[in-house]
Parts: structure tokens; sequence; C-alpha cells
């Protein structure tokens, strides 16, 4: 955007600002409704990292936001705003189920994972294609496709949860429990097996795929000749026609990766978690991601750090459930919208200023 | 008179009552987006509008008052969207998303903090909400047969901000169509930089256009909280701004054809819900999850050009940046 200012403003202290404002608006309302905004800011850390079983939790909520902020930044660096990622996720946590489901009894437990984890991908990939080949094809926005896709993921599942997979003779519509054999391993059985005590936490091995994941994303986009074409779209559609690539198969294929990163949220979620096919696992993860995406900059070392920051919001908010009267893990929301809004939407607000400021102290070129 | 009419009579009243805020915030997207700015952010500012007027409602008694926070509430909303996107030209679908989230949570921390019912506004007593209007002076009306069915069942008995959706949808039109202020809106949206030449500020321009989608969408939410229920609970538009995009999408970016699409929308829903746990000889239980999914799944079909092409408005989604 600003040639002028030095890259360590543009991407070290302006983002770097916009995100202590966002914090600092979310203190000013802890302080309207009555509490105090440091007390407020010592639970949520002390919650999220205080203790053993604290961290897991942290860890296991940065696992979901690790791939839906994957999923968003792929699309992102394409020129498309992906906003289906929670219904991705979803589809993609019902892939996993139906194969860990219909494979659990047959198949040794080696196996059946990864099936199921190709599942997730593959179903949540299906998933974004579809709104992905209209936005290519016929021209449909993808921003308003995927918001519809999300709703028709939440009535499609409702309608198989209570209709069809419903375990028999239950009243909540959940599906049977996968077999034991088929579990993303727990990361606290995984260490007592190494001789490592940690304390029980949903944490799982999900972890490491969604680290792996990230750099995958990273050779993707950075190294590899498909990732020169979705930048290239990106920046550039029509300059990337004369490039001699097609932004219809980059567009397609970018929201595929997409849909496929988002639907792993399902791997740590039913073979990770819930064990069992269920309503609402997917839990605002998607919309998250985008703030995830955002403030990691779209970069994955970015969206780790920021993952991190929000798997402990995620958990330190439950702790304010349990310290506060009036402030509840919802503030986590709140805060979650401001960095949306001012990691996003006000990116800029602060260039003109900064580039005066730095004029003026920084050196540089003398002003026009 | 026979079930069946009456059947008919009653799913026709529930689609009014259903579609209202559908219908008002429909046409607050259209001024905004006819004026090239999208607005993702209806859902968020119609939650707001419906938290701030029951919050006030209940507080003050007095559902006018109600009615002018959420007004006023909505209309900050749309600046701050306005602020994001058209001043600072950031991404205008990330402003939406992000007022959309910040709402979300925000009523929800502040009702906990305000009211201590664990999100939820205190249940507004009967002179604190929109009461509905049987309109005894026409009573004779009833008498008539077939049409005094209609009147009684269909079109009298809502409360007031029923109406004023309804007529919301011929003051956009004539707004849009019919004043200098709509032409220039039209054409803002197609070509800013044409309107720019002609001597009109482009910003203040889409500035105006974002304030009544603000006044529109407040209104709809002051519909759900205080109208159509007594008081706030979280989450209580549960996509309905949505459903709303997806209307005035699926009516091109017009008004009748909108409230059309508001009407199909309201319809099925109002079916939906009759049909909860009906047995459908052939089909089994309803599927009422699909049935209410139905509006989406229009939509997109729409957006593909399988029915008819909908087509944005030009300059949509763009800042405009002044040529130097």
């Amino acid at each position: 955007m600003n040639r002028e200012l030095p890259r360590w403003i543009d991407v070290g202290v302006i983002p770097a600002i916009n995100i202590l404002l966002a914090f600092l608006v979310a203190g000013i309302v802890v302080l309207i409704v009555g509490e105090s905004p440091l007390e407020a800011f010592d639970v949520l850390v002390t919650g999220a990292f205080g203790y053993d079983e604290a961290i897991g939790y942290t860890l296991y909520y940065t696992t979901n936001l690790i791939f839906t902020g994957l999923a968003v930044a792929v699309a992102f660096h394409a020129g498309l705003f992906n906003i289906g990622g929670e219904g991705q996720a979803y589809i993609g946590g019902l892939g996993v189920g139906l194969a860990a489901l219909s494979l659990d009894g047959a198949l040794p437990g080696w196996l059946v994972i990864p099936i199921a984890m190709a599942a997730g991908g593959l179903f949540g990939a299906a998933w974004a294609f579809i709104p992905a080949w209209l936005q290519a094809h016929r021209g449909s926005h993808v921003v308003i496709t995927t918001i519809m896709f999300n709703f028709l993921a939440a009535a499609l599942m409702v309608h198989l949860m209570v209709n069809v997979l419903i375990e028999p003779g239950q009243m909540s519509p959940q599906s049977r429990e996968i077999d034991a054999s088929a579990w993303m391993p727990f990361a606290h059985d995984v260490l007592a097996g190494l001789g490592i005590e940690i304390a029980r936490s949903p944490l799982n091995l999900s972890l490491l795929w969604a680290l792996v994941a990230c750099v995958f994303v990273w050779l993707l986009i950075w190294r590899t000749r498909w990732g020169y074409a979705i930048r290239t779209v990106g920046h550039n559609e029509r300059a990337a026609v004369y490039a001699g690539i097609d932004p219809k198969r980059v567009i397609v294929g970018t929201m595929i990766v997409s849909g496929a990163l988002a639907g792993f949220v399902g791997i740590n979620e039913i073979l990770g978690v819930q064990h069992r096919l269920l309503l609402n696992f997917t839990a605002g993860y998607g919309f998250t991601g985008i703030a995830v995406a955002l403030m990691g900059r779209g970069h994955p070392v970015g969206i780790v750090l920021a993952s991190l920051l929000f798997g402990a919001l995620y958990q330190g908010g439950s702790e304010l459930d349990f310290e506060f009267e009036t402030i509840t893990r919802d503030l986590v929301v709140v805060i979650q919208g401001l960095v949306i809004l001012f990691s996003g939407a006000l990116a800029y607000m602060l260039h003109p200023m900064a580039l005066r400021l730095w004029r003026r102290f920084g050196g540089g070129e003398p002003g026009p | 008179m026979s079930e069946m009419w009456l059947l008919t009579l009653l799913t026709i009243d529930a689609t009014l009552r259903v579609s209202a805020p559908l219908i008002l915030a429909a046409m607050a997207g259209l001024f905004s987006e006819r004026s090239g700015v999208i607005d993702i952010g209806l859902e968020g500012k119609m939650l707001a509008g419906a938290f701030a007027a029951a919050a006030t409602a209940a507080v003050t008694g007095s559902a006018w008052l109600g009615l002018g926070a959420a007004v006023l509430v909505s209309v900050a909303l749309a600046m701050l969207h306005g602020f994001a996107c058209i001043t600072h030209k950031g991404d205008q679908v990330v402003s939406g998303v992000a007022l959309n989230v910040l709402v979300a949570g925000l009523t929800i921390v502040l009702g906990i903090a305000w009211f201590d019912q664990g999100g939820q506004t205190p249940p507004l007593a009967s002179d604190a909400r929109f009461q509905s209007h049987h309109m005894p002076e026409v009573g004779f009306l009833r008498g008539i047969p077939i049409l005094g069915s209609i009147w009684y069942e269909v079109i009298a008995g809502h409360n007031i901000l029923v109406y004023v959706a309804l007529l919301s949808v011929p003051f956009t039109w004539w707004v849009v169509y019919r004043t200098r202020f709509g032409l220039r809106l039209r054409a803002v949206g197609e070509s800013p930089a044409a309107v720019d030449t002609a001597g009109i500020q482009v910003e203040w321009l889409r500035y105006r256009a974002l304030i009544i989608t603000g006044i529109l969408c407040g209104i709809a939410g002051a519909y759900l909280s205080t109208g159509q229920s007594a008081g706030f609970v979280r989450d209580m538009t549960a996509g309905k701004g949505y459903i709303a995009l997806a209307a005035m999408i699926f009516g091109k970016w017009r008004p009748v054809p909108a409230l059309l699409a508001c009407l199909l929308f309201g319809f099925l829903d109002a079916v939906a819900v009759r049909l909860q746990g009906v047995d459908i000889p052939g089909i089994g239980e309803a599927p009422v999850a699909l049935i209410q999914a139905l509006p989406y799944a229009l939509t997109v079909i729409l957006l593909a050009g399988f029915i008819g092409k909908a087509i944005a408005p030009k300059a949509i989604g763009r800042a405009y940046v002044k040529e130097r």
C-alpha cells in the first residue's frame, strides 16, 4: 500500500498498534460493565496458561483455529473471501464421522484414522467446491454463496442428525460412539507412554496435523508455481491472464484447498474429542478463523501465533465465567469482533498518520 | 367458513408476521448496496437494534423510546461501517463481518451486566411493546363474507411496525426511482466517477445511504424484540439479516421483487413451523430443516444464473478513490 514506509512499520508496528487498539476498546467495555480490565486480563492469562490442564485446553482450541485461519488465509491470497469456513468445517466433520462410523469395526484403527482424516478434507473441499465453481464459471459472488452454504450445511446437519444418524433409542441428536480404536490419540496418553505425565485435556495429535498443514500452506503459497499463480490472481486477475494463468482454475483450486483445511477441524473435534457425530461442534471456529487470518496477516507463522492468542482467549474466557459476576466468555467474542474491525476493516486507518510521522522524524525521502 | 380457508388465511397472516423484519432489513440493504457499499452487517445492526429497543423499553416502559434507541444504535453502527469502508477504504465484507461478530458479543456482555438474566432483557409489560391493532373503528368490515375474514385474519391485528414494514417498500421505490437523491444513489453505485465528475460528493452520498440503512435496520430490530416478542434473547436475529440480504439479492436489488422474495422466504418459514412433526403421506415426517434451508438454496441457484440473472450494482464492493 505505502511503498514509502519501511517494512518494519508496515508489517510490524501498525498491525501491533491495531491489535492494541482492539484490546483497548475491549478494556473500555469491561470498564463500562463495572469491572477492572487489568483483573479481567489477569484472569484470562491465568485461565489460559496458569496450569497444566489449561494449557492443554488452550492448545486444543488453537488446533481448530489454525485450520480455519489457514483456510481463510489461503483464499485471501487468491483475492477470495471464504466466509464459509464454518460450513466447510461442519461438513468436514460429517465426512470424518461417516468414515469412522462406517469403518471402525471392520478395519484396524491405524487405517481408519487416516481414511477419516482424508474424508474430512474431502468433504470440506467438496462443500467449498460448489461456491468456487459458481464464482469461477457463473460469476456468483463467493462471499454470498459461502454464507448461504453455511446455512445449508447447518440445515443439512440438523436433518441428518435428527432423522438419519441419530442413535436408535436416543433422544438427543447424536450418533453412536466411534470405537475407541479409531480415536485420535490424546496428548496425555501419548506422553504418558513416553513417561511424561501431563494433566488430562482434549488436546490430541490433531495439533501435529495442524502444524503439518502450516508447513504445507507455506510451501504451497511461497514455494510452488501454483502458489505464484494464486498470489498473482489475488493481486491482479487481469495481469494473471496475460501471464498465462487461468484464474478460473486457480479460484476453484484455491477454494478446494481452503475447504479441505477448514474440514480438518472435524478431525480434531470428531476423531479427537467428541468421538461421535453431533450438532454445533464447530462453535464459531470458522468465523474466528477470519480474525486469525487477518491478525496473522495470511502467513502460517502469524496464523499459529494468532491461533495461540485466540485459543488462549477461548480457554481463559471460560474462566471469566467463574471469576466474575458480570463478565462472561462472551467478552472473547467482543474482542474477536474488535480484532476483525481494527486489523481488517480499519487496517489502513493509521497509514496516513504513520506516513506523516515517518516523513517528519524518520528521514526517508522528504515529503512532496 | 371451511377449515381449509381459515388455515390458508392464518398461514398468510403468519407469513406477514415473519416477513416484516425481513422486508425492513432487505430495504435497508437495498439502500446500502445500491450506493455501492456491500452490507453483510444487516444481521448485526438488527441484533443491536433489537437489544437497544428491549433494553430501553424495559427501563423506560416506552416502546417508542425503545424504537428510538434501536434506530440510534443501528445508525451508529452503520456510520462505523461507513467510517471503515468509505472514509478509510477498508474491505466492506470484512467490516460487515466485524460488526456482526462485535454485536453478537456485545449484546450478551452488556445484557448480562445490566440485567443479570443470562443475556436476556427483562420480559416487557404489554404497554412497553408495540400492540396489535384490531382497528375497531372499522370492525363492521368483518361482517362482509370472504373479504371480511381476509380483513380480520390477515390485514388487521398486527402491530404498527408490520404496517411500517409494508410501507417501507413503496417508500423505497419512490426514493430510489422518483427522487433526485435516488437517481444519484443509483448512479453512485454504478459509476462513482461519473457522479464525482458531476460535482456531487461520492462519500457523503454513500454516508446518507448508510444512514437510511441504519434507520430501517433499527426498526427491524425493534420489531423483533418489542413487537413480535416481549424482550431480547441472545442471538435473536438467528440469521434473519442474512435471509434479508439473500431476499434483496433474490429481488435483484429492486424493491418490489425484494418484497416478493421476503414474502416467499417468510412463507417457507411459516409453513416449516406449521409442518413441525407433521407426517406427509409418502415422505414421512416433514423435513422441516430442509424446508427452512430453501431460501438459501434458492438464492444460490439464482446467483448461479439459473433463474434469470442477478446483476449487482457495478461499483459494489469498491471504495471510491478520487483521481488526482
